[in-house]
């Protein structure tokens, strides 16, 4: 890498270079953390949908309680975290498969990954200011 | 480009990395599937319940930020949750939930090389709208008997 020889010299740029040769053999990480949230939330989505079951029209104390209970703040900023990355991944593959236009579907893509971090980080703060 | 005598051929327009057209298969598009068909109705329904889950993580959002805001606040996400429009989208929320979990758990299993025959397809696409079935129902038993207290 260090040594570089007339030989090697080029003006074309390395994208320059790489553009319409195939991948980057990096594309299995978007496809395996998918699985990977997928097969955290099933737990986490039985657990929360029937504790939010259990919670309906509860009073404000009990509810505040229940996400204040260390076991609940733990797994609801799991749950949180794996949420919003699983939907922000799901909702990428969407706009890949029907966005005609380049730009519609990079700012969708950035879009949605931005209001998912604000989101999750907006829930995340909530669970905290209930249970520290 | 000539007129098309396929429809399929609206699926075969693709781009190069640098931006020339190609001709090659692209991510199926709706109007070339018969969703009549069990198997690409509970496809597309996977798809579907994702993006309603995107929704229904905003109700999740609000709910906690409501909760550690204040009394003021909660009342009033709990007097919508608890009127008829949010009882509906709620019920909605919770049968998409379990199809998109449940739908999920086939994938899961495609993924890892299982029940890819059309027999045993069509047998699991029947037991995740059993399963959705069952468990949105449980899952309301469960708010009916706690809201009733």
């Amino acid at each position: 890498m260090a040594k570089d020889s007339a030989a090697d010299a080029t003006m074309r740029s390395p994208l320059g270079r790489v553009r319409g040769f195939g991948s980057a053999k990096g594309g299995t990480h978007h496809w395996l953390m998918q699985r990977l949230t997928s097969v955290a939330l099933l737990p986490l989505v039985l657990w929360f949908a029937l504790s939010a079951a259990s919670l309906a029209g509860a009073p404000y104390e009990v509810t505040r309680d229940w996400i204040a209970h260390p076991f609940n703040a733990v797994l609801l900023l799991a749950a949180i975290a794996l949420a919003f990355h699983h939907t922000a991944a799901g909702m990428q593959v969407i706009m890949e498969d029907y966005a005609n236009q380049e730009w519609a579907k990079v700012a969708g893509i950035y879009g949605v990954r931005a209001i998912c971090w604000l989101l999750a980080i907006a829930a995340a703060l909530a669970v905290l200011r209930i249970a520290v | 480009m000539s007129i098309m005598q396929d429809s399929r051929e609206a699926t075969m327009f693709g781009r190069r990395s640098d931006g020339t057209p190609i001709r090659r298969p692209l991510s199926p598009h709706l109007q070339v599937y018969d969703m009549m068909q069990l198997t690409s109705a509970l496809s597309i329904s996977g798809r579907i319940t994702g993006v309603i889950w995107s929704v229904g993580l905003l109700v999740l959002v609000w709910w906690l930020v409501a909760t550690a805001s204040g009394p003021g606040a909660y009342a009033t996400v709990t007097w919508f949750l608890t009127s008829w429009l949010g009882v509906l989208g709620l019920f909605g929320l919770t049968a998409a939930a379990w199809f998109h979990t449940l739908n999920g758990l086939r994938h899961l299993a495609w993924d890892a090389g299982y029940g890819y025959d059309i027999p045993t397809t069509y047998k699991s696409g029947r037991a995740v709208l059993i399963g959705t079935a069952a468990m949105t129902v449980l899952t309301w038993l469960i708010a009916i008997i706690a809201w009733a207290r």
